[in-house]
């Protein structure tokens, strides 16, 4: 057969194609599971680490269990929908330019640690040249934080990149994002280090301006939406006291 | 005249690209992952891994095919051949070694540009037997792993202080004393630089490697 000929060039081309799609379709079908698998332990070892549980592949489930103990879905008006909330990608939904902001899934990770309760938010924004996102856990009052973790697809090493890191990120715990005349003002990343004292900043990366601002937006515009919630079941709460006060009463 | 399976001929596929043939100090070719992911020892070796396999299947498959491959569109199937081998690679990374996987991140995927895949194939696999390909691309394989782990050693403990994630024991000592890790040994720089400093090393040793102006 002539080798050069176009129908054996074309025969050629076409079962070579065919035999590298089967075989790697089949490889990526039955390595399906275990690639899940990975994605879930890790999502859990990051919701954990915002609230300081080192935690490795080997017991990311069991610890995740231990933890925590509910997850819960918001709309971007602070209410509560149904649905999985462990599955949500908020990467996914943040690429998603064609999904309508009234449709984006907000979930928010109930923990208990010590006898504490704790909120554990996830989000996404953007760096200088990539996604960056993080957990940032709240304490049982909805404006202190906890505990932060941050991490980045292609931030400068050295530099942006160092939003992952512990010099960065402990300097979040005891932080408020509600100032004292209850405005929500979440916390600001400083170019040049936050001002002595003040609870609503943290100290920026020098050299990873971009990176820092992209921190700051990052957090307004996700606890924005989170506060919203955290506003409405502080009234409830309020609400419950005020109803189970107003029991008391009646019942003597 | 037949060859025996280690003759000195087939020695030499092997030994050259390890020494004065190097893939990556003499020919300069597979630069970009060697300076992208030698910061840490355990990310150069598990790429030395993936290259060695991705290369020496790549290398047989298309010695197999070689009187098969049409000649008009033979880049192109080398060029799927390693592409496949990569997506193999990546996908089996992704389920069983997800952290190395996720350090790596492009850079696997980038295997299927590294130049001396496609170089070893097509200057040497569509011409020679299975076995002398196989050997080919384990020389280059190895002459490309040796300088990228020579590298990340030299990156991950002076940058880090660490090798293979680990602390170095002695180190505590050397911090009490005032010793700090170099940053720069991190960027990006510092791997051409150590690159730099083995081509120096080697050219010096054999100064026929030493190119005239």
């Amino acid at each position: 057969m002539n080798k050069e000929s176009n129908i054996y060039t074309f025969t050629f081309a076409i079962i070579m194609v065919l035999v590298v799609g089967v075989l790697l379709a089949v490889t990526s079908e039955v390595l399906q599971p275990r690639k899940k698998q990975n994605k879930a332990d890790k999502k859990m070892i990051d919701i954990l680490s915002a609230i300081g549980i080192d935690a490795t592949r080997a017991n990311a489930k069991e610890k995740y269990d231990q933890y925590i103990y509910d997850a819960i879905i918001i709309n971007n008006t602070g209410d509560v929908i149904e649905g999985s909330a462990f599955n949500i990608d908020v990467l996914f939904q943040y690429r998603d330019k064609t999904l309508n902001p009234e449709d984006k899934k907000y979930p928010m990770f109930k923990a208990r640690k010590d006898n504490n309760d704790y909120s554990i938010i996830p989000m996404v924004g953007s760096g200088l040249w990539g996604p960056i996102w993080g957990f940032v856990s709240l304490e049982s009052d909805y404006k202190t934080i906890y505990g932060a973790a941050f991490n980045h697809k292609a931030e400068t090493p050295g530099l942006g990149a160092e939003i992952n890191t512990d010099i960065f990120e402990d300097p979040f715990k005891g932080k408020q994002i509600i100032n004292n005349d209850g405005e929500f003002v979440s916390i600001e990343v400083k170019k040049g280090g936050a001002e002595e004292g003040n609870l609503y900043q943290v100290d920026g990366i020098t050299g990873g301006t971009i990176t820092s601002d992209g921190v700051t937006d990052m957090l307004y515009n996700t606890l924005k939406i989170y506060n919203t919630y955290f506003s409405s079941i502080i009234i409830s709460d309020d609400n419950i006291d005020t109803l189970s006060i107003n029991n008391n009463i009646e019942l003597k | 005249m037949k060859n025996s399976f280690f003759s000195k001929q087939h020695r030499k596929l092997i030994s050259d690209p390890m020494g004065d043939q190097n893939p990556i100090t003499i020919q300069v070719l597979g630069i970009c992952s060697a300076l992208a992911i030698t910061t840490q020892l355990e990310n150069a070796l598990v790429m030395t891994m993936a290259v060695i396999f991705v290369m020496i299947s790549a290398s047989m498959i298309i010695s197999i095919l070689r009187n098969k491959i049409p000649n008009r569109i033979r880049i192109i199937v080398q060029l799927i051949v390693v592409a496949a081998l990569v997506a193999l690679v990546d996908q089996i990374l992704k389920a069983f070694l997800p952290d190395a996987s996720e350090k790596l991140s492009v850079f696997i995927g980038l295997i299927i540009t590294n130049c001396i895949i496609m170089g070893r194939l097509e200057a040497f696999a569509m011409g020679n037997k299975v076995w002398d390909s196989f050997l080919d691309a384990l020389g280059n394989a190895l002459g490309y792993g040796w300088i990228l782990v020579a590298v990340a050693f030299v990156r991950e403990l002076f940058g880090s202080g660490k090798l293979m994630g680990y602390e170095i024991p002695g180190f505590d000592y050397l911090y009490d004393l005032g010793y700090m890790n170099n940053n720069l040994m991190i960027l990006p720089p510092m791997a051409l630089i150590v690159v730099g400093l083995i081509i120096w090393v080697q050219r010096s040793r054999n100064k026929e490697l030493i190119e005239e102006n």
